[in-house]
């Protein structure tokens, strides 16, 4: 049972031009998507840069505002009411952000950072509080004396925890994380994923994985989409899309990622050509005359992919 | 130098004046490359490696940074040359393609404009024949509509585009080694791909060594031919990139590969390397660097002053302590518990 869905989401830039400065386009960021999430599920979301990933996190947790579309959180409508939500919507849908860095203030102590989400949505005492600081820095694994140090004074790694320590602490069901990894080294990439794992399985967290890193998103995620241009090209469960990928554009996104082994590699190179040829050739098949990706068509229970309503149920 | 080398380092130091003291950052790299060949470096940030690219290039600021040791370029001891010397050769025989495509090109000059500006210093070609030859390099980098793309500005262009125009900026005046550090890891992967095996095509038309400075294990596994693994300033590992990919050896290597997330394998767990590296100033000068981190290895399996050990043609592995490595079974992680039970 989902506790959230998502209707024909829709996040439109206007272009500003002409004699008047009146609009005259629209970018289309985020172009009509229907997700929906369930309790313990990772959800990963997969694109190039610019195919409006972020845009689509950022307008769920409301740091964008939505042009059409609705959120519905436990049965109640909390689009673009970011201020006035009667539900516990704020309270339960968190983000990590990519650059742990710039997410931190630099002029606050990690316990002040930590405190905020608290001292927002939990009516603590400050003994209480205190006691949730420590409880969460124990968590993601840090020392005690972290408390009074600034987000300067840690590694990339540990400025990653922090932000997951911020994220959990009112006990979260959502957690959107915006390349949570993509800036840290291999090792504490791991560190970070084992962890965001951990938690998982302990507090049936649900997440909403942003990655173009594939290798992550299949480590971490449940169920898969395939963005581009503002649109799904492809959803489905991890399986779905790894092993029975249908529209051209996640073939070909699929074999360009580098395997780790350099055994085979001249002719993934071959394969890759020849992907990047049919992509080129049968464009058409998958996108409309404005290059718009076509509505998702179910081809199974999981899986669904944008092709040429002409197709609908062939595949 | 026998002849298919194209540069020999020997012994190389880099090190950073902090306080009055030289740290090195760089700590003894003997190095070789070979005509025809992609040597990739691999490393986590902070381990040297592109320090090692700047002082191979000469790009480091000369009033904070010292390097000892010898870089051999055609009978030349890099290291040594005065900066006028040096720039006859940068750009011309050793160029360099960096990660930032965008920082890397002045947004006020054109794309041609930055082209020709190599060859108008290491070329006597004419202002018509390097137009000529901006725009042939544009094509050979795969720029379709090269006219169009050298009379535009940087920001008009993608990252994709703007890496094409570094690369044929690296390559205009045919040198016979590229330096490229990090060159796809702002990119896309489909744009990765592009540009790599770009990379490769245009290595087999020039013959040109490539010294290929990357983090990402997979970008190694698909173009390098040798690969050298860093450490906290130290070269751990050589091997071919066979050797390295199916036997690695040493506990960093080994470490590193399994907290790859596997696209093809499902295990739960990623392994994590413990602790964190060692920073530049409170770096063990001596015994094995990686120690700290694999502490429940004994102390006595690691070699007092690890040097580099030949263990099969071509392959290499600094200190003795492979040899009884493991990895910890114990999972840990019991932190967490306490949070379940609130």
């Amino acid at each position: 049972m989902s506790f959230m869905q998502i209707n024909d989401l829709k996040v439109l830039y206007p272009v500003r031009g002409g004699f008047f400065n009146t609009i005259i386009d629209h970018v289309y960021a985020v172009d009509g998507i229907t997700m929906e999430f369930e309790r313990g599920k990772a959800y990963g979301l997969v694109g190039e840069s610019g195919c409006g990933k972020s845009t689509t996190g950022k307008a769920l947790i409301g740091l964008e505002k939505i042009t059409s579309g609705s959120i519905i959180y436990e049965g109640e409508n909390v689009t673009n009411k970011r201020r006035s939500r009667k539900s516990s919507f704020n309270r339960d849908v968190q983000m990590i952000f990519q650059d742990a860095h710039s997410s931190l203030n630099p002029r606050k102590r990690v316990k002040d950072i930590i405190a905020e989400p608290i001292r927002n949505f939990l009516k603590l005492t400050p003994k209480e509080e205190e006691r949730k600081i420590s409880e969460l820095l124990e968590i993601v694994g840090m020392p005690e004396d972290a408390k009074f140090k600034y987000p300067h004074e840690f590694s990339g790694g540990q400025k990653q925890r922090l932000g997951i320590a911020r994220a959990i602490a009112t006990n979260p069901k959502l957690i959107i994380a915006d390349e949570p990894v993509s800036a840290l080294d291999l090792s504490v990439q791991a560190q970070v994923l084992n962890f965001m794992k951990d938690i998982q399985n302990e507090f049936g967290l649900s997440y909403l994985f942003i990655s173009h890193d594939l290798g992550v998103v299949k480590h971490m995620c449940d169920y898969i989409s395939i963005m581009y241009k503002g649109r799904f090209v492809e959803t489905g469960t991890k399986e779905d899309i790894y092993t029975n990928p249908q529209h051209i554009y996640t073939k070909r996104l699929l074999s360009a990622i580098p395997k780790v082994s350099p055994i085979g590699r001249e002719d993934r190179k071959r394969e890759r050509i020849r992907v990047e040829q049919n992509y080129q050739a049968q464009y058409k098949n998958y996108f409309d005359e404005n290059e718009r990706v076509f509505d998702l068509t179910p081809i199974s229970n999981t899986h669904a992919v944008a092709t040429t309503s002409t197709k609908k149920g062939v595949i | 130098m026998k002849t298919n080398e194209l540069l020999k380092i020997n012994n190389l130091h880099t090190g950073f004046r902090i306080k009055d003291t030289y740290y090195d950052a760089v700590d003894g790299v003997s190095l070789t490359l070979n005509k025809n060949e992609i040597l990739a470096i691999v490393g986590e940030s902070g381990c040297g490696k592109s320090t090692l690219a700047s002082s191979i290039i000469g790009l480091y600021d000369q009033n904070k940074t010292r390097v000892q040791g010898e870089i051999f370029f055609n009978h030349k001891n890099l290291v040594n040359l005065s900066e006028d010397e040096m720039n006859e050769i940068r750009g011309f025989q050793i160029s360099m393609i960096f990660q930032d495509p965008l920082s890397a090109l002045n947004p006020l000059m054109r794309i041609g404009e930055q082209i020709e500006e190599g060859l108008m210093y290491h070329t006597s070609l004419d202002k018509k024949e390097r137009e000529k030859r901006a725009l042939e390099l544009l094509k050979q980098v795969g720029i379709q509509n090269a006219e169009r793309v050298a009379k535009q500005f940087p920001h008009q262009l993608s990252g994709g585009m703007r890496q094409r125009v570094i690369i044929a900026i690296a390559i205009a005046c045919k040198p016979q080694i590229i330096i490229a550090d990090e060159p796809t890891t702002a990119l896309d992967v489909t744009i990765q791909a592009q540009i790599l095996d770009l990379l490769i095509d245009l290595q087999a038309e020039t013959e040109a060594g490539i010294i290929l400075i990357t983090h990402d294990l997979g970008v190694v596994a698909e173009v390098a031919d040798r690969v050298a693994v860093m450490y906290a300033g130290q070269i751990i590992e050589e091997a071919t990139v066979e050797e390295l990919f199916t036997n690695p050896k040493h506990p960093y290597t080994r470490s590193l590969f399994n907290s790859i997330p596997q696209m093809n394998l499902q295990s739960d767990r990623l392994n994590v390397i413990e602790g964190i590296v060692p920073s530049l100033m409170n770096l063990p000068r001596t015994g094995c660097r990686f120690s700290t981190r694999i502490p429940w290895i004994p102390e006595h399996i690691h070699e007092e002053n690890p040097v580099l050990h030949e263990i099969s043609p071509g392959h290499l592995v600094r200190c003795t302590c492979w040899k009884q490595f493991h990895f910890k079974t114990d999972k840990g992680g019991g932190t967490h518990e306490l949070y379940a039970n609130k």
